[in-house]
């Protein structure tokens, strides 16, 4: 084994010690696996599928290059404007619902209990399991039109829902899954509540401020920036929903909740329409990074910084 | 005043209680499902105590499609989700090593990139990465499940990261001073002191990996390589009618790994999570 009783960086006694030392050396070995999987499993990829959206290709056959032929089509097909805006859609109604109902229990679970540690997990266990098929069977099941909710809708004489068959219901059973799925949002707003120096509310409660002003003016300016990394986090993971609507929508009805990932999907690998998947993958891309940079650019005004003030 | 907060602790409980059981409740439902019939479960009632226990459910889903049993689908998920879950932990933890606390050249420049694969949704690459396999003969193979993982995930080396920042220079340098080389310095100060972050990485990528259904469908052509979450899907999927019962059987047992990991490390969980890097 090789080891330095040096300190490291230029004092090494030998060329080679100097060499291996040298925090060049030690940063790109340990960052070397970062480096070698990014340049394999995404730039060529990625830079492959460019070329590949401007062919006709069905992974059979040699790819035809068709120019931008894909993106004029894609422009054209009302079933992938349909899926970017059911999208959208499905982002701006879970997203928010998920991080208020995050917060809000995170919050409520600060009050000092011996059993605050049983219910985080409680709160936990639907994010725990909720990505998986056999919870999406579930939700399938109860939201059927037969099933546990309508039945109990019906007993309690209020109007059943027809969830699947419906193309204004179908969204809702999708949606609310995806907000019952708040724990590890919870868990960060947790770690991030844990982490506001309690003498801020010390000096705000001594300066006579209630409950009500100590949330808006000490809890949730201490919290934006915790705020803006769940928001990003759940706005990827939102517009990339799949499994989900797989199992239980399957896209329908009439493609109310055919997502752009399932549309990608049944484009890609489903109808071997390579081309036209890549196509569809660079033009999401760039509504994404638009959007992201969009709240990045938008967190200046509503992200309180500490090193500023 | 005492009345009164006894008073407010209770409502409090009980309010925590009650959305927490209706929170859980799906899940509850399903567990009892393992032990009812087709008509009892579609019954509608809200009654989660089975009439009877029907434990025949288990074998019957247990002898699984065809000739393949459960038995293999537990094999194949388990080991796909250990290799990629010790894949994600050792990669990311040198990576997240080298970019907190190594100044090198061009650390800004990875870090900046690495960023920007967190914000890379999964499925933009998918089609892409699709192709690259197809070529390289990777499709019907456990390969694309397992071997991206050995080079590193953003979300993890970012968690790490934060951790890092909580562990104080000073340890390092007496580490350093003390004999230590850069290299030994991660494997025994900073790889030890990131336990919890490591515990907190295992947990969130078991259950990701193990839940994982579109990766399996993608890559995995023969019921011999399928996993459990796929297995779980072909019960819906019967073109006879769904024998429920043995569906949501399987479905429970499905979801005991995931348990038995969270059981076992949920207490460090929390501590994990350090937010103290994201303010500026």
């Amino acid at each position: 084994m090789l080891r330095s009783k040096t300190t490291g960086n230029e004092s090494g006694r030998t060329p080679w010690n100097r060499f291996l030392y040298n925090n060049n050396t030690v940063g790109y070995t340990f960052a070397s696996p970062f480096i070698i999987g990014f340049l394999v499993f995404t730039i060529i990829p990625m830079l492959s599928s460019l070329y590949y959206s401007c062919t006709n290709y069905n992974m059979i056959e040699k790819e035809t290059f068709i120019g931008i032929a894909n993106y004029v089509n894609l422009f054209k097909d009302e079933r992938f404007i349909n899926s970017v805006l059911v999208t959208l859609q499905y982002v701006v109604f879970s997203v928010p619902l998920k991080l208020a109902f995050a917060l809000f229990i995170a919050f409520l679970l600060t009050r000092p209990s011996r059993l605050v540690s049983f219910y985080r997990s409680l709160y936990y266990l639907p994010s725990l399991i909720g990505g998986s098929v056999a919870v999406a069977l579930v939700w399938k099941e109860l939201f059927a039109r037969k099933g546990l909710i309508n039945t109990n809708l019906g007993k309690l004489g209020i109007h059943t829902v027809n969830w699947f068959g419906n193309m204004s219901a179908a969204k809702w059973p999708i949606i609310l899954m995806t907000a019952w799925q708040f724990g590890s949002s919870m868990l960060i707003f947790a770690a991030g509540l844990k982490e506001i120096p309690s003498s801020y509310y010390e000096a705000a409660k001594i300066d006579g401020a209630n409950g009500w002003q100590i949330f808006w003016r000490i809890t949730m300016p201490c919290l934006s920036p915790v705020i803006m990394f769940n928001l990003i986090m759940q706005l990827i993971s939102s517009f990339m929903v799949f499994t989900q609507a797989f199992v239980i929508t399957g896209g329908g009805p009439n493609d109310a909740t055919m997502y752009y990932a399932l549309y990608v999907y049944k484009q890609g690998i489903q109808t071997r329409n390579m081309g036209y998947a890549s196509a569809m993958s660079w033009v999401m891309l760039l509504i994404m990074g638009t959007i992201t940079a969009i709240v990045f650019k938008t967190s200046k005004h509503w992200v309180f910084n500490e090193s500023e003030s | 005043m005492k009345a009164k907060k006894v008073f407010s602790s209770t409502i409090y409980h009980i309010f925590i209680g009650v959305l927490g059981f209706i929170m859980v409740y799906p899940v509850l439902w399903m567990i009892s499902g393992s032990l009812k019939n087709n008509p009892e479960i579609l019954s509608g009632s809200l009654n989660l105590i089975p009439p009877a226990w029907r434990w025949d459910n288990f074998s019957r889903g247990w002898a699984g499609f065809g000739h393949v049993t459960f038995t293999t689908f537990f094999k194949n998920s388990l080991l796909i989700t250990v290799i990629g879950t010790l894949g994600t932990v050792l990669s990311s933890s040198c990576i997240a090593y080298a970019l907190a606390r190594i100044k090198f050249r061009g650390r800004k420049l990875i870090f900046t990139v690495m960023i920007g694969t967190m914000l890379l949704p999964g499925q933009v690459v998918m089609i892409p990465q699709y192709l690259i396999y197809n070529r390289i003969g990777w499709v019907g193979t456990k390969l694309p499940l397992t071997v991206p993982h050995f080079f590193g995930a953003a979300f993890f080396i970012y968690m790490m990261m934060q951790f890092m920042a909580g562990i104080p220079k000073e340890l390092d340098e007496a580490a350093i001073i003390d004999g230590c080389s850069k290299y030994t310095v991660f494997s025994r100060v900073i790889f030890p002191l990131l336990k919890p972050a490591l515990i907190s990485t295992i947990i969130i990528q078991f259950y990701w990996k193990w839940d994982d259904y579109m990766g399996p469908m993608l890559y995995l052509g023969k019921p011999e390589a399928y996993t459990v979450s796929i297995a779980v899907k072909l019960f819906a999927d019967a073109t006879s009618t769904t024998d429920y019962g043995a569906m949501f059987a399987m479905s429970t047992l499905s979801m005991i790994p995931v348990f038995l990991i969270f059981l076992f490390f949920n207490r460090y969980l929390v501590d994990g999570i350090s937010t103290s890097g994201l303010k500026g």
